[in-house]
């Protein structure tokens, strides 16, 4: 797997979390997993654990932060909630993002053939 | 971007709370799987089945740790220091092997560092203090053959005229004796410009330096810088010093200002004590007052270039300007250029004289280098057979090919970076080395500090990564080899028959013998050139003469005095006994001094219309010749009436006679230098005289008497030994005037070893580090050597057991040995041939490819490939074939 590729993934995830911080209010690692999965209809996410690095870089960037908490069944867990820069980053996001796709879809629907004249 | 270093600082946080994170990590990760067990419990599953899925949904947990790790922290440096723990433990399970390699490669960086320090601080940086200094340029006149100092007329016209020089400014060293207690010192110091402090960016401690007109008038200005060694040493410190006064040569100077500790002028050899105006030039110089003479070319000079001016550019500035003096002073500068040396080929002083010897080192020390390289690349290798099971474990449990390398260089550099300290250590121990092999003169002895600067440090720290990447380079090939089926497949080796593996190991020996005997060599070259320059016959007596000089300048005696302490003193030595002769001159041959010269104009002579012929000549006594064994061709030698009232007259020499009088005889004929006609007397073989290595150059001599300089040496033809000689001597000496000091008495042949010391220096370096080089190759002949031994013990015990005897097994290693030796002669013997003429300047009279040298390397080589593969050989005769067998 190509570094370019791999960076891709990345930022799509840390992308995902930061809209599901925003939809969702402070949630623990596997609320967000959890919401990711049923948004996505279980299409997106292979493996849990990979949310924790995406969870740590954004926390270490500064968009989101992260705080002990109790869960409503009484566990200890690591509630994350998005921060004031993380919603400015996930505006700026987003933006790119659909850019991006609009971009990419509209070469993919370039007709075979189209660049030979 | 500045979330970027939010992120950095953050990693960096996270770097030094490793344990803390991984303990919140681990709480999180358990509470998710508590989590997920529990929503799939209630979706139904049994609890096992429950957490069995959620663990599978979760995905490994280590991988996820492993990522969290990578994403808060620094992973590049944590699998460093992973790298460096463990290297250190490796390093520390073989200590014989770490302290061998390091052993090697502490010599082969520390030669390497010792070199550099010398060449930055004789050569690149000589002078401490000094500024900007890759922008010192040093200036000498030319002429077509030859070159020659500055006059200080043209010296005066450079500086009023060069636009691309920030300076010009004038050091000619000289000497003086100051008088300590009962004891005569003798100091060096220099005449300077007065814009010399200044230029230099040197600012006094006490007082101040020369004002503007003092380097002008004849001795008008006696003042004097002193340096603070002699402030110190000699004046005690005395903050009261500005102001005093000191005699020197004669004359009284006032002291105005202390140079600044680590300050010791400019002049490549010799720590300067004390400076003078250029004013004063007569007082210290011989050969009367020149300021105002464009014919004496006696200053060495130096420029600081303006910054972004290229050499190319300033020379053609100053050729410009030499053309044009050459048509305004046609009688004294026709012929006559100005040529710019960087400071590292300053011809004048030392380092000029040592440049050829120090570029030789630095070849033979990265030989020293490769061939340590060599034996730690082995060590290595053999270590990696031994740790293949290791490797391949790794290999297989999935670590990539660039981890293992970066493990294997990992450990490479932790020995080279220990080498590294150990080698600058031995460099700065050797900084001052060259000194002890020069010799001491007047008691004083030269001053040659190598220098550890950043650019030292630098650059031994480049070599060291060099060395790393080619030693390590041979077993991190060897892992691309690595099979992962076949390791437990052992493997066997035999002795005669060579395996894949032992010929890379055979092809460092063959390189190492190889360069051990380019180095065998040239260290033999040199030690015949040394023998062939002190033993060469320099034209005149060099046993049985005696030479030294009686400083009259600094007791201030004027001509009238001087003349008749000479008529004295040669009639008092002369009765000494054991003395067959004496006689005095100005100068005595391959002292160091520069003779008189001048333009010349010959009877039946006409010069060609772009030389202005110009020869050096030596003012001697009475039966000068006599002494110092010089022989007459003809005519005769000067005497007692060849004195004030005689006719003037001159001896020439054999290349001089034959250049401007050819095919004639010149007895009888005239020659004019400095305005006077002298006639031709006799005809003197040629010799050396200012190095061995010169060519025949013409020569003439004048009458002392006629020519007068208050200083002057003496030379004596004796049998008796320097310090019986030296003691009787001053005896005499004291009997005419006892506040007169004796320079040193020393025979002509220590005069002659003196001029050759730079040969000296190249003979001992070479030596001392062939003989290094002879030892690392041996011991890596010795690696190879009792390693194949012992990875062929089974093939020897089949062998003994069919019936070989001990003989013949001992026959079969040495033989092996030999022909890995033999392998390296050969190599080396080629590319010696090719290189050893590159030592050009360092050889004298030897043959690059002499057979002499060649063949005792050869020799050498083959009795310690001899000894080195002896013990292994005895080893394999001890083999006992039933153990032999069962080995594995």
């Amino acid at each position: 797997m190509s570094p370019s590729k791999l960076d891709l993934l990345q930022g799509t995830l840390d992308l995902m979390v930061l809209q599901t911080l925003t939809a969702m209010g402070p949630l623990h690692g596997y609320g967000i997993a959890r919401r990711i999965e049923q948004v996505s209809g279980d299409a997106v996410l292979l493996n849990q654990g990979t949310i924790y690095a995406s969870l740590v870089r954004l926390q270490q960037r500064g968009w989101i932060s992260a705080e002990w908490g109790t869960s409503t069944n009484n566990r200890k867990a690591k509630f994350y909630s998005i921060t004031k820069r993380g919603r400015k980053q996930l505006s700026e996001d987003t933006a790119y993002w659909q850019r991006l796709s609009d971009v990419v879809g509209r070469v993919l629907a370039l007709p075979e053939g189209s660049s030979e004249k | 971007m500045t979330y970027r270093l939010r992120e950095l600082l953050h990693r960096l946080r996270s770097f030094f709370r490793r344990a803390e994170q991984d303990r919140d990590l681990d709480t999180e990760l358990s509470s998710h799987l508590e989590f997920a067990t529990e929503e799939n419990v209630q979706r139904g599953l049994s609890p096992d089945e429950a957490r069995r899925q959620a663990l599978v949904r979760f995905g490994g947990a280590p991988q996820a740790k492993e990522n969290h790790r990578e994403a808060r922290g620094l992973p590049f440096l944590e699998t460093l220091l992973q790298d460096l723990r463990f290297a250190l433990r490796m390093l520390h399970r073989s200590p014989g092997f770490s302290l061998l390699a390091i052993f090697c490669l502490t010599l082969g960086i520390g030669a390497n560092a010792a070199v550099f320090s010398w060449m930055e601080g004789l050569l690149f940086r000589p002078y401490p203090l000094v500024a900007n200094q890759e922008r010192l340029v040093a200036l000498t006149g030319t002429t077509q053959a030859d070159r020659t100092g500055l006059s200080w007329p043209d010296f005066l016209d450079l500086q009023r005229n060069c636009k691309l020089f920030d300076a010009f400014f004038v050091s000619k060293i000289t000497g003086t004796t100051l008088s300590l207690g009962d004891r005569a010192q003798v100091v060096t110091g220099s005449i300077v410009s007065s814009n010399y402090f200044p230029a230099l960016g040197i600012h006094p401690i006490l007082g101040r330096t020369f004002e503007a007109e003092e380097d002008v008038g004849h001795s008008a200005h006696p003042v004097t810088v002193i340096s603070y060694q002699l402030w110190k040493d000699y004046f005690g410190g005395d903050p009261q010093i500005i102001g005093k006064t000191q005699r020197m040569d004669g004359i009284i100077h006032t002291i105005i200002g202390v140079a600044p500790e680590g300050f010791y002028g400019t002049f490549v050899g010799w720590a300067m004590k004390f400076w003078v105006p250029a004013s004063m030039e007569d007082t210290f110089e011989a050969g009367g007052y020149k300021l105002e003479d464009r014919g004496e070319r006696w200053i060495e000079a130096y420029g600081r270039l303006k910054p972004g001016v290229t050499l190319e550019q300033a020379q053609q500035e100053v050729s410009a300007l030499a053309k044009r003096l050459e048509m305004d002073f046609p009688e004294t500068n026709r012929g006559r250029g100005v040529k710019l040396w960087p400071l590292w080929q300053t011809p004048f002083n030392n380092a000029g004289n040592l440049l050829p010897t120090l570029e030789t080192m630095l070849v033979v020390v990265v030989f020293v280098l490769l061939i340590a390289c060599a034996n730690v690349g082995n060590l290595l290798l053999v270590r990696s057979f031994a740790r293949r099971h290791e490797i391949t474990v790794r290999v297989a449990v999935g670590a990539g090919r660039r981890r293992l390398l970066q493990q294997l260089l990992i450990e490479g550099l932790v020995l080279s970076a220990l080498a590294a300290i150990g080698g600058l250590l031995i460099a700065r121990w050797c900084s001052h080395l060259l000194v002890l092999l020069l010799p001491v003169r007047n008691g004083n002895a030269m001053h040659l500090p190598g220098e550890m600067d950043w650019r030292v440090m630098a650059l031994s720290a480049a070599v060291c990564l060099v060395a790393t990447l080619l030693f390590t380079l041979v077993p991190a090939i060897q892992t691309r080899k690595i099979d992962l089926a076949g390791t437990l497949r052992s493997e066997m080796a035999g002795v005669a028959r060579g395996h894949k593996k032992s010929l890379v190991r055979s092809g460092l020996v063959v390189v190492q013998v190889s360069l051990c005997f380019m180095l065998l060599v040239e260290a033999g070259l040199l030690l015949q050139s040394l023998q062939k320059i002190r033993s060469d016959s320099p034209g005149f007596s060099t046993g049985g003469v005696l030479v030294t000089a009686v400083n009259l300048a600094a007791s201030g005696y004027d001509v009238q005095r001087a003349k008749s302490f000479h008529d004295e003193l040669i009639d008092r030595v002369q009765a000494l006994p054991g003395v067959e002769s004496a006689a005095l001159a100005r100068m005595t041959p391959l002292g160091y001094g520069t003779f008189s010269s001048a333009p010349i104009v010959m009877d039946g002579y006409q010069p060609p219309p772009d030389e202005q012929p110009s020869v050096d000549y030596n003012q001697v006594g009475p039966g000068y010749f006599a002494t110092i064994g010089i022989p007459l061709v003809s005519g005769r030698e000067f005497t007692r009436s060849d004195n004030e009232t005689g006719a003037p007259v001159a001896i020439v020499n054999e290349t001089m006679a034959g250049r401007y009088w050819t095919g004639k005889n010149p007895l009888g004929e005239r020659l004019q230098a400095k305005g006077k006609w002298m006639q031709i007397v006799g005809v003197a073989k040629t010799s050396k005289y200012y190095s061995m290595r010169e060519l025949p150059k013409p020569f003439f001599y004048v009458p002392l008497r006629q020519n007068f300089s208050v200083g002057a040496a003496l030379t004596i033809r004796t049998k008796l030994r320097p310090e019986i000689m030296a003691a009787a001597l001053s005896r005499a000496l004291k009997a005419i005037d006892a506040n007169l000091g004796l320079y040193e008495l020393i025979s002509l042949q220590e005069q002659l070893d003196r001029s050759t010391s730079a040969q000296k220096v190249a003979v001992t370096l070479t030596g001392t580090l062939g003989g290094l080089a002879l030892v690392l190759a041996s011991i890596g002949l010795y690696g190879v050597m009792s390693y194949s031994v012992s990875q062929s013990t089974r093939e020897l015990g089949l062998r003994m057991a069919l019936g070989a005897r001990t003989s013949e097994l001992f026959r079969l290693v040495i033989s092996r040995g030999l022909v890995l030796t033999f392998g390296g002669i050969f190599l080396g013997a080629a590319l010696a041939a090719g290189l050893t003429r590159l030592l050009g300047y360092l050889l004298y009279k030897v043959s690059p490819r002499d057979p002499l040298a060649f063949g005792y390397a050869f020799l050498v080589l083959t009795i310690v490939s001899l000894v080195a593969s002896f013990l292994p050989a005895w080893r394999a005769t001890r083999v006992d074939p039933i153990v032999a067998l069962r080995y594995e």
